[in-house]
């Protein structure tokens, strides 16, 4: 089993260079990069944890680096630029108002009040959308990745309603007009399903660190938040952090670090 | 029976076909719903349900119309009703019909939507409600067909016959608590998030479906004769008044818990629904409107002196009809989206094209219950050769 997996991997990784020589000019715009696809040895290279989870240094975001990780998260992961209420959004910045609306914040000091958080699927413990999912296209992985399976997704949006974090989008239409440059390593969507972040679990699968992380220059950490001795683990004991909308008690997997 | 259906007066099959023009019109917007998916709703990231799920829940009340008449023939064997159940259930049929309809026309990918069963899901809410629907339709198809048929043959029901009516009453309990489960478990969505939602649900459905049910009987009354006895009719008028007063009693308290508790993510729904929000009123004029029309309806229909009076009968349920309407099929989806998840307000209204795919779910439903409600009225006419009082004499009764 082992062995064909690899065999058919090898024959995949032949494919894409095959795939990365001819441009896919019928998908829109040129690739913005199209290196070859991961060989089974990437996949031996793949990051495991018992619970992933991210910290986020609010006080080093400025917009432009908010924007800097959003540009890469979506371009990364086909996310189309649609305009409108209707968009599309993996990565995101908002006030501290919306991010932490439960806070009820008053007399908030400058520098807070002004502050762009960074927003993206929470990855909660408890996750509402998985519990209220009726295909399971929605699921949680045993390493606490909240997935979508976007070809078992029917479109009912209920996840969305569960979802108190406003961290899911629906394809109400057609996205791949909008989607500008395209990667060809990771799927587009079709109309009709939700999506959202997944922790780039596609590059967790090869030894990579989430594109946002890579992008923020250390202003977010990703971790194993059941390994005391990680990374983000020793970040949260040295730093007061919070989650947003405790209250839901959905648990979030991200924290924030004022 | 069917060929009841197949037989009739100009004025059916105007209705028929008139019906059927209005379903192939909304179904040109369904097409192109179809071809350019749900971007022709005025739905977003943030509104993510709306005007279809809002008739949804509406027509599920409805659908209970039934059990108002059921429970009280079958439970306290009150035989008044005798003539009207199989108006309630054939009723149900339509609307349970027209709620699936509504389910289908919202989903992104209609063409999965048997995922819901080739990976039931037990711990989603939205799995046991198509459980509960399919088995409510099921029953009420059953149970109606086959006690209409027993009746033409002049022969008592068969036994098991009675044993799933009696069933389906405690059924339509379930399709609305699982209705309102729907909506009432989840986190961050202030407006949903109440332990009475259940029970809101049944009392606005024991008003709103029996009123529909009500001035239905009455119209037909007006255009075939069929009488189904001043006794029934009075009576379920009553059964409305009360159910309209829970109603009423429960919105009460949810103003309670949200305002005297000062809650903010409670208060700002409300708000956003009665005074406006952030600057967006749009729902501002419906809400009093319901106001109005709730309270009024109940000063039209609890005195007994004015309740008994045809006309003001007929005015207070129709009031009743849109006041509810408005509560359940309009507010309750939009004011549970609006504040969104960032307690800003993202505005929704439904579009030409999502009220037009509504008409077609609508005109299907209205076929649907055309067509059962003229095989019941014909049946009971041949059965009774033209005598439409036969009401079982009172000494039997209550």
């Amino acid at each position: 089993m082992k062995s064909n997996r690899r065999e058919f991997l090898k024959l995949a990784a032949v494919s894409a260079m095959g795939v990365g020589a001819a441009r896919l000019g019928f998908l829109g715009d040129a690739p913005a990069f199209a290196g070859p696809l991961p060989t089974a040895a990437d996949f031996e290279k793949g990051f495991k944890a018992k619970h992933w989870g991210m910290a986020v240094f609010s006080a080093k975001f400025t917009p432009e680096l908010i924007e800097k990780c959003r540009t890469a998260c979506h371009t990364e992961h086909n996310v189309p630029d649609i305009p409108g209420k209707k968009q599309i959004k993996w990565f995101w910045g908002a006030s501290y108002h919306e991010a932490f609306p439960t806070e009820q914040g008053q007399f908030l000091s400058e520098d807070v009040e002004h502050r762009e958080f960074p927003l993206l699927c929470n990855h909660c413990e408890q996750p509402m959308c998985v519990r209220v999912c009726p295909t399971q296209a929605t699921f949680q992985r045993p390493d606490g990745i909240v997935m979508m399976d976007f070809h078992r997704c029917i479109g009912c949006r209920y996840c969305m309603a569960g979802c108190p974090f406003g961290a899911r989008s629906f394809n109400f239409q057609d996205p791949r007009p909008f989607i500008h440059n395209f990667n060809p390593h990771y799927p587009t969507r079709m109309r009709g399903v939700v999506e959202k972040c997944d922790f780039c679990a596609e590059r967790l699968a090869i030894g990579k660190l989430p594109v946002c992380v890579e992008a923020a220059g250390g202003a977010l950490v990703f971790g194993d938040l059941g390994d005391e001795n990680s990374d983000i683990r020793k970040v949260l004991r040295e730093h007061f952090a919070i989650r947003r909308k405790p209250d839901a008690g959905t648990s979030p997997s991200v924290y924030y670090i004022l | 029976m069917l060929e009841k259906a197949l037989k009739g007066s100009p004025r059916y099959w105007g209705t028929l076909i008139g019906l059927g023009l209005l379903m192939l019109l909304g179904m040109g917007f369904w097409l192109y719903q179809l071809v350019h998916g749900l971007v022709i709703t005025g739905m977003s990231r943030d509104v993510s349900w709306g005007f279809y799920i809002a008739q949804f829940t509406y027509l599920v009340g409805v659908a209970a119309s039934a059990v108002m008449l059921v429970l009280p023939y079958y439970f306290h064997h009150y035989k008044q009703f005798a003539k009207m159940i199989i108006l309630g259930e054939f009723l149900a049929i339509a609307a349970v019909s027209m709620c699936m309809g509504f389910i289908v026309v919202d989903l992104g990918q209609p063409q999965r939507m048997l995922n819901v069963m080739i990976n039931a899901t037990p711990h989603s809410m939205l799995f046991w409600d198509m459980c509960v629907l399919m088995g409510y339709l099921f029953l009420n198809i059953l149970v109606g067909w086959t006690s209409l048929q027993a009746f033409k043959n002049d022969m008592a029901p068969p036994h098991w016959c009675k044993v799933l009516a009696i069933v389906s009453v405690i059924w339509a309990f379930s399709i609305h608590t699982v209705t309102a489960f729907l909506i009432a478990g989840l986190p961050g969505r202030h407006y949903f998030l109440t332990a009475v939602m259940a029970a809101r649900f049944l009392a606005s459905a024991f008003c709103a479906g029996p009123a529909i049910l009500l001035l239905l009987t009455l119209l037909v009354r007006k255009l075939t004769g069929f009488d189904p006895g001043d006794k029934a009719l009075k009576r379920l008028a009553v059964i409305i008044t009360y159910a309209m007063c829970v109603n009423v009693f429960l919105y009460l308290c949810e103003l309670f818990t949200a305002f005297y508790s000062n809650m903010p993510g409670h208060i700002a729904p409300i708000r956003f629904l009665f005074s406006g929000l952030d600057g967006h009123y749009e729902l501002v004029p419906f809400m009093w409107t319901a106001v109005v029309l709730g309270l009024g309806c109940l000063v039209i229909l609890i005195p007994t002196s004015i309740r008994e009076k045809t006309p003001a009968l007929v005015l207070g349920l129709i009031m009743l009809v849109i006041s509810t309407w408005i509560d359940k099929g309009l507010a309750l989806m939009i004011g549970g989206f609006t504040p969104n998840p960032f307690e800003t307000v993202t505005s929704y209204l439904p579009t030409v094209p999502e009220l037009m795919v509504s008409v077609m779910i609508f005109a299907l439903g209205g076929i649907i219950l055309t067509v059962l409600w003229k095989i019941a009225i014909e049946v009971r006419v041949e059965v009774e050769g033209g005598n439409l009082s036969m009401v079982p004499p009172p000494a039997e009764s209550e």
